[in-house]
């Protein structure tokens, strides 16, 4: 494919010299983009398990000299109608040392808060095979234990899910584009070139090349313009996709789960270059053929 | 490869006419047809049409009304993928040779060998010795740029005789040459015609046609041939 012979003067054709830098920028882009996709794929799925099997009671305060001792009466009634229900694997009180684990994050330094009246939460674990009835229990639990509400995650994560899902789409979407522009740049290559070789080319076809002689040679030389187009864009995004996976991990502070790229992320990144230069040579020779078949 | 008998017709034309887009017909009413193995001269004077006439059967151009039959196929009901195989039986001069500049006599004179696949061992044995018949073997590897307009010329016409074709068109083969090579290059012509090929020589050098009285002629005059064999 690299050294094959070629009667088409393409090597030294000014016209599709571009064609590897504007390769180079779609791999870039590819890149970012691909990796976007399995990132949000990694979070999406973290969440999603996460989330199924959990909910979270939350009792409040209640205030005065008594307010300590009842709120933790509130607490253990809480647990026990919990762990009564149908379903329920588990109910655990978390401590004030966890409370205020959780609000570290957000808050920072929890010294300040820690003599404040916090609300109290129990984390509840479901069976999530088995379908319950939230509504029904949250109404149940409000009567039974005043001040204690149920807080079923999945409501607002599951918007976040879908922001998250719609996002990857788009990516993908961005992915699809970039593919369709590359195709649309190698087909105005691959014609400018032919009309720049045409006699050439009228030469080949009346002494009897049939058009795939002819096409596999431009398709050659779109694959080794694309493949060397490619392995540039993989060396600029390499070290981008590792500079922002430094920054994304200094943030991990517990809030946001893992960013890191998994591995089958990173294989297809390195395939970028070979899937480039294959869509480029599939282009070129089917343009080829195109306009071959419009002579006589 | 030579599948037609001496006698019976390798090209058949029936009330062929061409025109060039929206314009005048160039060619009007052409009927004739060449029996296998025959030798032919084209005449006529310049822009009577015989480049189109020559364009037509070497199918670098279809006609815009009537039948064409090339080697028994009418090229009307020829499905294009077929067509190279025809266009590998037929040899060509061009009036401009049209070789490419970019490649060696070498390579420009094996590119039929090439199309058709056959192996570089094979190449690299023919076409040498071709080179050497036609007086070029010094110029083996030279680039047309830097050929004179003789050895261009006889480049061409070894590109054209390569794959001993069964019909061999040269469109003002003596037109760049002194008498002398135009001669000899006529005898090559008569030599292939001798092994086989049937030859068609378009030409306005009445001298030519003069001293080779024995070949038919057919005559072309504003746009339609007037002159049978």
């Amino acid at each position: 494919m690299f050294g094959r012979h070629s009667d088409l003067p393409l090597k030294g054709d000014a016209t599709s010299r571009f064609l590897p830098w504007l390769v180079a920028l779609m791999v870039y882009l590819s890149a970012v983009s691909l990796a976007g996709v399995f990132v949000l794929n990694g979070l999406v799925r973290s969440w999603d398990h996460d989330v199924s099997g959990t909910l979270t009671v939350q009792v409040q305060p209640v205030p005065g000299e008594a307010g300590e001792a009842l709120t933790d009466e509130r607490v253990r009634q809480a647990v026990e109608l919990m762990r009564r229900t149908p379903g329920v694997l588990a109910a655990r009180p978390l401590d004030k040392k966890q409370i205020l684990a959780l609000l570290e994050p957000w808050l920072g330094n929890t010294d300040v808060v820690k003599d404040l009246p916090l609300p109290r939460l129990i984390d509840v674990t479901v069976d999530p095979d088995i379908s319950m009835e939230l509504l029904e229990l949250a109404d149940r639990l409000a009567r039974s234990v005043p001040g204690a509400t149920l807080d079923d995650h999945r409501i607002w994560l599951s918007r976040l899910i879908n922001l998250s899902r719609t996002t990857e789409w788009v990516a993908i979407a961005i992915l699809v584009l970039i593919g369709c522009v590359t195709s649309a740049t190698v087909i105005y290559a691959t014609r400018t070139s032919m009309a720049v070789n045409r006699s050439v080319i009228e030469v080949l076809h009346l002494i009897g090349a049939h058009d795939d002689y002819i096409a596999r040679q431009f398709a050659d030389r779109s694959f080794a313009l694309g493949f060397s187009g490619g392995l540039i864009g993989l060396a600029l995004a390499v070290p981008s996709l590792t500079a922002i996976g430094w920054a994304a991990r200094r943030i991990e502070g517990g809030f946001l789960p893992s960013l890191s790229l998994p591995v089958t992320g990173w294989v297809m990144i390195a395939m970028l270059p070979v899937i480039a230069a294959a869509l480029a040579m599939l282009t070129a020779r089917l343009a080829v053929h195109a306009t071959l078949a419009r002579m006589p | 490869m030579r599948n037609n008998r001496r006698g019976e017709h390798i090209i058949r034309f029936d009330s062929v006419g061409l025109r060039y887009g929206l314009g005048p017909e160039v060619l009007r009413d052409i009927s004739f047809a060449l029996p296998s193995g025959s030798f032919h001269f084209l005449t006529g004077s310049s822009g009577a049409g015989k480049s189109s006439l020559m364009r037509l059967m070497y199918l670098g151009l279809r006609p815009t009304r009537g039948r064409v039959v090339l080697f028994d196929k009418d090229i009307a009901m020829t499905r294009r993928y077929e067509l190279p195989a025809l266009r590998r039986r037929i040899g060509v001069v061009f009036q401009d040779f049209r070789l490419l500049d970019h490649l060696s006599a070498m390579d420009n004179v094996a590119l039929p060998l090439r199309v058709r696949g056959v192996k570089e061992s094979e190449v690299r044995k023919h076409v040498p010795e071709l080179l050497n018949w036609v007086g070029l073997s010094e110029q083996i590897n030279a680039k047309p740029p830097t050929l004179s307009g003789g050895q261009k010329q006889r480049v061409a016409i070894a590109r054209a005789v390569i794959g001993r074709p069964d019909l061999l068109l040269a469109d003002e083969p003596t037109g760049n040459v002194d008498d002398h090579i135009a001669m000899r290059l006529l005898h090559l012509f008569e030599e292939l015609n001798r092994l086989g090929t049937t030859v068609v020589i378009a030409t306005h050098n009445q001298f030519l046609v003069d001293r080779f009285t024995q070949y038919p002629r057919l005559h072309i005059d504003r746009g339609t041939v007037v002159e049978g064999e």
